[in-house]
């Protein structure tokens, strides 16, 4: 005979010597709300204020968020806002990127709310001051791939992550777009936030359009979510198109992009399934305008475009002429619509976009790269943080991964910005080293890095103009005469990390 | 020289807005704002100067905005504000 109460002693002796209870079925007992209601009583749905609190956030802690809204986000200045009257000091804020926008940081880095900063760049008044020695904690500066590979090691450990998303259901199932009728915001892909909803010790999604459960398909699961706020706006999905991201009508731009677009197509690489990304900049940006018509004509199609989507791309996905398009950021709300709609347009994390120490990152498959400049210098290395006035105006972004990674990197640049040479002896910083870059074209001709003579070869075959990187740099001093030395002083005010975790460059403090 | 108040160039990129003023003492008063001031203050000065004194000006007010223009340009700019001040076409004439 076997049954439930003659076995009752045996599951107790079991049980206790597996060190467990035995069941009990009224600890947990059923629930019978009907499940539109139950799902309002989220506990994780909590103010701003409550969230920070139960977080555990404390002095000297890390915070982090993301850049998808670009010019147009509000969450960093809301939640530091917020963390400032509640009395915190001392922290650690850790974005993907700062912008413009972000001034008021300017006013909690004197109060003392934040003291140190990692991004991937910095812009405006909040990077003027920051050059100028605002902060006594240099400002940590990784590209899009090193940061995803920081946070994945724990070299780059985040306490609480404050993540803006345009929806989001009461579990905190979010993505970067809503499919309700009540949607306020859009950014598109989220890549830069997963990594840290997915290492993060807390992670609160902000949210301005609090939608039913399932909000399937989602980016960012429920797993990962401890809090939900919701607020009025989490951003300004008009300004995603702004900063370094515009549509060029100038005419050196359309020609550059027209010289690229020949450097791709004579490249060797310009074959069926290639695979392309483009940076941002205007040249870049509109260089796959003009690849397109040679695309039909050879009957070419890529396998896919990667990094930050923009509308030309899309469009050239939806004419069939790019498969698939992995997105780690939506360059503009036209990418950001396709990557809701179109199972083809793939949300990736910055891990999986651009880290060296993952095998299966994208970049790692990535054919051709075409890349903006501030300054590019004899030796083929790249600047695409600070000014040649030595003060802060960009940010590292992909740039560093994709040179490194890709097959063939294509640096874009005009030989003079203004009275400002593109082309110079050495970069004011060194961001991308020139052991990456194979391609510089500029209006004057295009430079090909020695290490790559069978380039140069294809290039002159195709008829393009091929002249040694030093002539570039000497017409342009030809033109613009001597430049006095910057007044740089002795203070580190940033640290430029490689990919790989060491240390490439320092920026120091200017007059 | 008779000066009147005159202006050359635009505020776009690479180019130089520069206004010739009477002077208000002797000499040129040359007062720069400029985007590369940092690099090239001294040498747009300079260019001005030089291309002031070659058209005969030697008490000025010269009021220039520059947003990285080639000395060629500034030349040319403060040249045609020179023309409009003193209705003496240096082209022509």
């Amino acid at each position: 005979m076997s049954n439930i109460k003659e076995r009752k002693a045996m599951v107790e002796t079991v049980a206790q010597k597996m060190g467990k209870s035995v069941f009990n079925e009224n600890v947990a007992p059923k629930v019978t709300t009907p499940r539109m209601e139950y799902q309002k009583e989220s506990s994780k749905v909590v103010s701003l204020q409550d969230a920070i609190r139960l977080s555990g956030l404390k002095d000297g802690m890390t915070i982090s968020f993301h850049h998808h809204f670009r010019g147009g986000d509000k969450v960093v200045n809301m939640v530091v806002d917020e963390l400032a009257k509640m009395g915190f000091k001392n922290l650690h804020v850790a974005a993907s990127s700062l912008q413009d926008v972000h001034k008021p940081l300017i006013e909690h880095i004197k109060n003392g709310v934040i003291t140190k900063i990692s991004t991937s760049g910095l812009r405006g008044e909040l990077a003027n001051e920051i050059s100028k020695g605002l902060m006594d904690e240099p400002v940590v500066f990784r590209s899009h791939g090193g940061r995803g590979s920081a946070i994945a090691t724990g070299e780059l450990h985040i306490d609480v992550a404050f993540l803006g998303a345009p929806s989001s259901d009461p579990l905190g199932n979010a993505c970067g777009y809503s499919r309700s009728e009540n949607a306020k915001s859009i950014c598109g892909s989220l890549g830069y936030a997963l990594p840290d909803a997915q290492y993060a010790d807390k992670v609160v999604i902000i949210t301005d359009d609090l939608v039913a459960y399932p909000n399937t398909p989602n980016s960012i699961s429920e797993r990962n979510v401890d809090f939900v706020v919701v607020v009025d706006s989490v951003g300004d999905s008009s300004k995603i198109a702004s900063g370094a991201i515009r549509d060029t009508k100038n005419p050196r731009d359309i020609l550059l992009a027209q010289l690229a677009a020949k450097v791709i197509i004579n490249s060797g690489y310009f074959k069926d399934g290639f695979s392309i990304q483009t940076g941002s900049g205007g040249a870049s940006l509109a260089a796959v305008k003009f690849i397109k018509d040679e695309m039909i004509k050879q009957n070419i199609k890529a396998s896919f475009a990667l990094g930050g989507i923009t509308s030309h791309m899309v469009q050239l996905h939806q004419e069939g002429l790019i498969e698939r398009l992995i997105d780690v950021q939506s360059f503009d709300k036209v990418a950001a619509e396709s990557i809701k709609t179109d199972p083809m347009h793939k949300e990736v994390s910055a891990n999986e976009y651009a880290s060296a120490d993952e095998c299966g990152s994208a970049t790692h498959y990535l054919d051709m790269v075409i890349l903006s400049a501030l300054e590019v210098d004899v030796n083929f290395n790249v600047n695409v943080l600070v000014g040649s006035d030595g003060i802060i105006r960009g940010a590292i972004g992909g740039h560093p991964d994709t040179a490194a990674d890709s097959a063939l990197s294509i640096i874009v640049c005009p030989l003079l910005r203004g009275r400002i040479p593109c082309v110079v002896d050495e970069v004011t910083t060194l961001i991308t080293p020139g052991s990456s870059i194979d391609v510089v074209v500029t209006e004057y001709g295009i430079a090909v890095n020695p290490r790559r003579p069978e380039i140069a070869q294809r290039l002159k075959e195709a008829g393009l103009k091929i002249v040694d990187i030093k002539e570039l740099k000497e017409k342009a001093d030809k033109m613009i005469g001597k430049a006095a030395p910057l007044p740089f002083k002795d203070k580190v005010v940033g640290v430029v990390m490689n990919r790989d975790g060491s240390v490439l460059d320092v920026i120091k403090n200017i007059g | 020289m008779n000066i009147n108040n005159a202006a050359a160039g635009t505020l776009e990129s690479g180019d130089i807005l520069v206004q010739i003023l009477p002077p208000d003492s002797k000499g040129l008063k040359i007062e720069l704002d400029s985007t590369v001031a940092y690099q090239f203050g001294d040498q747009i000065k300079k260019v001005i100067e030089e291309t002031l004194s070659n058209l005969g000006i030697s008490d000025a007010l010269v009021k220039a905005t520059d947003k990285g223009a080639l000395d060629c340009t500034i030349r040319a700019r403060v040249t045609a504000a020179v023309v409009r001040a003193t209705g003496k076409d240096v082209w022509k004439d």
